[in-house]
């Protein structure tokens, strides 16, 4: 079978969701075509040679509705035979989108894709796409929908996280992008989003809070505490599904829990030929894809049924994986995630992750990617493991090997 | 055939169309020929170009009390006899239905522009409910008579259907979801004046003036009067659909709330919730069909069928007198004595005070009875506190009471309430006390929870005349009375017994004398079952969860700690005594004990049970040092294996009373087990839920759980043979009753 290799990965400093945010000026159209107008421009490809330009998008209305992907190909001047995807498997559609461009590439399928994702988040608010699940009373109450929060705190309660043990985590994960942004370790990807003179809007990370510590977070009330508990009281939806707990401990906040920011991100895929043609040397190659389904009301636990999943079908044990990116969506799922495999904590998230970083739905999948590539190299591992949790419970994962 | 609805022409162009279905019936209710009926009479006012406008009344006290429930009944076995799928049968009588009040709402406009029509002002004097309030809605005006005793709503989902003659889509699209939803999902009724502050109706007029003032609006009416806003271009639901910002956050509020609050046990709330999303988002009449659709979806749900059954055709039966002795004479109560004034001694005066009844409270010194007076102050004013009643009634009420240690002021009365201390010698004492001072014909009754009426009968000096009248805790608010016939308990006295039961507006169940009567023998399982669970380290939480999930109001570990853990101590205790060495002892005996004798764990109102609660009383969360003596196993059980233990051990107690004779008549065991303690509603009651899955399947659940968890599941010998022949209760009692 052909193999697939990521030639390169780029993306777009995160910036804050807001009216302040160093991005919001930029539409989300300018925002996609500034990470394919990178990767094409930084390693000379022509794109006629590409077969499609697959994009993750979350909330695709307004600006970033009508097939956002084969409207940035075009924004980007990219070439006109190069049609464009557009996907949405909610926060794992960056990865998802990778992982339809290296399968289709294995099966022949094309030679080369470019895949990532966009989502401005301070523009198109999350949910202003509607969602079914949460207002059809047919399914909403056949799923026990609850929104993510109430779910990231049943993980905590089902699986016995404290309040201190979250907080301790995000922590951690400030801590660790600050470090990595001391270092200079998302260098070798982040491009900027410039203006249309040129001027630079947004060149660093701007979401992340270096000096949080367990005093700051513990001065912060509980998010989910007054709909789960009162108004409209999802906790007794959640205890219907649950019935076992006594009731739900209310542990996320804004400062555990993923950032809302914006940015864009995108990842070259190809076969061997591509690399050749083109002079361009494979960094890695992707070894495995996995997606599932669970539970849709604890909803958040997918990384980890994604990744037995994963290593079961590419013959490995999570020994055998040097680094791991786990989105940081809430830190209940990262937490669940390191006790379900008692995995090493020094080898998953190095560099921080959403908490300290931001999420912008789309395009993570294919970020967190991009900074386990990077952190492979720098550290010179072997093996990397990539996976998010996703919405109405799903889970994703890459595994990538380097060349 | 009998003319229903009437119509008339005035000179001035007005057609009035009154509803009257006979002298027979106090209460219109809509039959299949009222419907056809009133779909003439409006195709006549159509199409004569004399008439201007229609009013549309009633010439009974009250508009209508809603639906002919035989009508809904039917629909279900029409539709079965149909020979095609029943639910299309069903979905097309329910969509001509919609026909009929849909016209009323166009009155012959033209599709296609919206021209024409005719004013309909509907008039109610009274009450008006379900589908008489829906025939209210799809008029293009509402008058009510200012008469504070009319009620007007749709309380369709308290009998487990839903409002599907359009009320639903009509009042959603006139008050907005959040609006529409204590109508709707809780079916609270309003008088006339605080109908008209929701919205329900536009104008309250004085009785005398309601069809003038009606016609005076039809005369004067112009077309977007008469035009629905939904019949209109531009038409918005008030608080936006649900994928409008606002209307958003409604829905996935609402829906969150009313599941979390009904347990989802409710099939009826589901369906209406999804009748008011789905019809947000198309035209009027998309969404009438789509209301349609699942109103037949409940129509076709084995759960309304038994709501129906049991929470009104076989309630009003019972209230109606089903039981009664035949050929004894009205024997309603003219002036009552109530032997002892604590907590149940004063409720049962207090309700008999608010039916009109003169009331003698006795107690052994005045500062007693003085107490059960000021009880009965106390709830008083709290009706007075919620405008229930004024400051005036208040007065006029307790100048019926008479609160006294002196028998002798029990002279006059036809009927004495024994509520003393459950003590045998106790009892005996005040009712010769008592008996002494009435005439022969007054009944006695005791109110004990515990003592076989027979044995207290023998303290009386005439045992046809003594019965057994057990309320429940709190009198006020408890709905169902058992009585209870002693071996020599009379006509005179069952009928003495139910006039009073009817006088107070409860809802009665006559049963034979035995060991905790009916509703206690039935509840005891259920919280021991809940209690020897603890002991075999299943989670509190998923006992008291799994319980409320499958429909019963409250948990047995909190209704344990609510009755006190010592009491099921005691009940315990004096059960053994009775039953010698025949009682086996269980491990909820062994978990009462240690947490009663050794933990000091009482229950709510000493501090704490098998939960904690704060100094108000306020439930916290279960007590921390349950699971230190009883440490939940690592695997838990499902949870349908947890709440077919709870429910199963109930309904095998019902059935059991019915076997022994304690109970006679089913619908009673279902009503009293709903209404009493709050059985599963939505399953009709305990001998419904047994019906709904079969008898043989029911056998072979007792059979499963006989094995797995002891004897006390086995099936008895009335089952087994039911299931052998393939009969239900409803089929094998329904003559019997």
């Amino acid at each position: 079978m052909t193999e697939a290799y990521i030639y390169d990965a780029v993306r777009t400093p995160r910036g804050k969701g807001k009216a302040d945010g160093g991005l919001h000026e930029a539409t989300s159209l300018r925002v996609a075509s500034s990470v394919l107008e990178h990767i094409r421009d930084r390693n000379n490809i022509d794109t006629a040679a590409l077969e499609d330009v697959i994009l993750g998008c979350v909330t695709p209305v307004g600006e970033q509705g009508g097939e956002i992907a084969r409207t940035a190909v075009l924004y980007a001047g990219y070439d006109e035979r190069v049609p464009g995807l557009h996907i949405n498997r909610f926060c794992a559609s960056g990865l998802e989108a990778v992982n339809l461009a290296a399968n289709q590439v294995k099966a022949g399928s094309g030679s080369a894709y470019v895949a990532g994702g966009v989502e401005m988040m301070s523009r198109i608010p999350m949910g202003s796409d509607g969602f079914a699940i949460g207002v059809d009373p047919y399914i909403a109450m056949k799923t026990y929908f609850v929104p993510q929060g109430i779910s990231a705190d049943i993980i905590a309660t089902e699986y016995g996280f404290s309040r201190d043990d979250v907080d301790a985590y995000a922590v951690e994960s400030q801590k660790r992008a600050a470090t990595a942004m001391s270092e200079g370790r998302f260098d070798k990807s982040i491009v900027p989003v410039k203006d249309q003179n040129g001027v630079p809007l947004l060149e660093k990370d701007e979401f992340p809070r270096p000096g949080t510590d367990m005093q700051s977070l513990g001065a912060l009330k509980p998010s989910f505490k007054d709909m789960g508990e009162t108004m409209p009281g999802f906790d007794a939806v959640a205890l219907l599904k649950y019935p076992h707990l006594e009731k739900i401990n209310h542990v996320h906040h804004a400062g555990n829990s993923s950032g809302i920011v914006d940015g864009a991100a995108a990842v070259l895929v190809g076969d061997k030929a591509f690399g050749e043609r083109f002079g361009l040397k494979p960094r890695a190659r992707i070894r495995a894809t996995a997606k599932v389904g669970n539970d849709p009301t604890i909803m958040l636990i997918g990384p980890v049924p994604a990744t037995e999943k994963i290593l079961r079908e590419s013959g490995m044990s999570i020994a055998d994986i040097d680094l791991i990116e786990v989105n940081e969506a809430f830190s209940s799922v990262v937490l669940r995630f390191l006790q379900a495999f008692d995995a090493d904590h020094a080898k998953v998230n190095v560099n921080g992750g959403a908490i300290a970083l931001g999420h912008p739905l789309g395009a993570t999948g294919a970020m967190i990617l991009g900074t386990l590539l990077d952190e492979m190299e720098r550290q010179d591992k072997e093996t990397g493991l990539a996976t998010l949790c996703v919405a109405s419970g799903m889970g994703a994962a890459t595994i990538i090997e380097r060349v | 055939m009998t003319e229903e609805f009437t119509y008339s022409l005035d000179a001035d162009g007005v057609a009035t169309i009154t509803w009257d279905i006979g002298p027979d019936k106090s209460m219109n209710v809509l039959s299949e020929t009222g419907i056809r009926q009133l779909d003439a009479h409006i195709d006549r006012a159509i199409d004569d170009a004399a008439v201007k406008g229609v009013v549309i009344t009633s010439a009974k006290p009250d508009f209508a009390a809603g639906m002919d429930l035989n009508v809904i009944a039917a629909m279900r076995e029409k539709g079965e006899a149909s020979g095609q799928n029943p639910a299309k049968t069903v979905f097309d009588y329910i969509m001509q239905l919609h026909g009929v009040l849909r016209k009323i709402e166009r009155m012959g406009k033209d599709p296609k522009t919206n021209k024409g029509g005719k004013p309909v002002a509907v008039a109610t004097p009274g009450t008006a409910l379900g589908i008489g309030y829906e025939i209210m809605l799809a008029g293009h005006r509402r008058f009510a008579a200012e008469n504070p005793k009319a009620k007007i709503g749709l309380p369709e989902i308290m009998v487990g259907i839903f409002p599907g003659a359009g009320g639903t889509t009509r009042l959603i699209r006139m008050l907005g979801l959040m609006g529409a939803a204590p109508f709707l999902l809780e079916g609270k009724l309003s008088d006339p004046k605080k109908a008209k502050m929701a919205g329900l109706v536009d104008e309250v007029v004085a009785p005398e003036e309601l069809t003038a003032k009606a016609k005076e609006w039809v005369l004067s009416a112009s077309e977007p009067d008469y035009t629905k806003p939904w019949d209109a271009k531009g038409f918005k639901i008030p608080g936006g659909g649900p994928y409008h910002p606002a209307g958003f956050q409604t829905f996935l509020g609402g829906v969150a709330m009313s599941h979390g609050k009904s347990q989802g046990a409710y099939p009826a709330i589901k369906a209406m919730l999804s009748a008011a999303y789905e019809g947000a988002m198309v035209n009027f009449d998309n969404a009438l069909k789509i209301e349609a659709r699942w109103f037949t979806n409940i129509l076709m749900n084995p759960s309304s069928s038994a709501m129906i059954r049991s929470l009104f055709v076989n309630k009003q039966a019972i209230e109606k007198g089903a039981r009664r002795p035949a050929g004894v004479p009205d024997m309603a109560v003219k002036k009552l004595g109530v032997l002892g004034a604590g907590m149940m001694g004063a409720g049962i005066a207090y309700v008999a005070l608010n039916a009109g009844i003169e009331v003698v409270l006795v107690d052994r010194d005045q500062e007693s009875a003085d107490r059960g007076k000021a009880t009965i102050e106390g709830l008083l004013d709290e009706s007075v506190k919620k405008r229930r009643i004024d400051a005036a009634k208040k007065d006029a009420t307790l100048t019926r009471l008479t609160a006294t240690p002196n028998y002798e002021q029990l002279q006059g009365c036809d009927l004495i309430v024994e509520a003393v201390f459950e003590d045998l010698g106790l009892k005996a004492k005040v009712t010769e006390m008592a008996e002494a001072q009435l005439g022969p014909d007054a009944i006695f009754a005791s109110n004990t929870s515990t003592l076989p009426i027979t044995e207290l009968a023998k303290g009386s000096s005439r045992p046809d005349r003594f019965v057994g009248i057990h309320f429940f805790s709190p009198v006020h608010k408890m709905m169902l009375v058992e009585i209870i016939k002693g071996e020599k308990t009379g006509d005179e006295a069952v009928a003495k017994a139910l006039d009073f039961v009817r006088q107070i507006r409860k809802t009665p169940i006559v049963v034979n004398d035995a060991r905790f009567f009916y509703a206690n023998r039935c509840i005891i399982p259920y919280l021991n079952e809940g209690i020897r669970m603890i002991a075999e380290g299943v989670a509190p939480a998923l006992i008291d969860n799994a319980a409320r999930q499958a429909g019963m109001p409250v948990g047995p570990l909190q209704l344990t700690d609510e009755t006190s853990l010592e009491l099921g101590l005691k009940i315990a205790a004096a059960t053994k005594a009775a039953l010698g060495d025949a009682y086996e002892e269980t491990p909820a005996d062994d978990v009462l004990r240690n947490m009663v004798t050794h933990k000091n764990r009482l229950g709510r109102k000493s501090g704490g049970g098998f939960y904690d609660y704060d100094a108000r009383g306020k439930r916290v969360g279960l007590w921390a040092g349950l699971a230190e003596l009883y440490p939940p196993k690592a695997e838990q059980p499902d949870v349908a294996v947890v709440q077919n233990r709870l429910l199963a051990v109930q309904a095998l107690e019902a059935i059991r009373a019915l076997e022994e004779g304690v109970l006679v008549d089913i619908r009673e065991g279902d009503v009293g087990a709903i209404l009493g303690w709050g059985f599963a509603p939505w399953s009709g009651g305990p001998l419904s839920w047994v019906d709904m899955g079969g008898t043989q399947t029911f056998t072979d659940l007792c059979e499963e759980l006989a094995a797995t968890f002891g004897p006390r599941f086995a099936a008895p010998q009335l089952l087994r043979d039911m299931a052998a022949k393939g009969d239900s209760f409803y089929s094998r009692f329904a003559t019997a009753a």
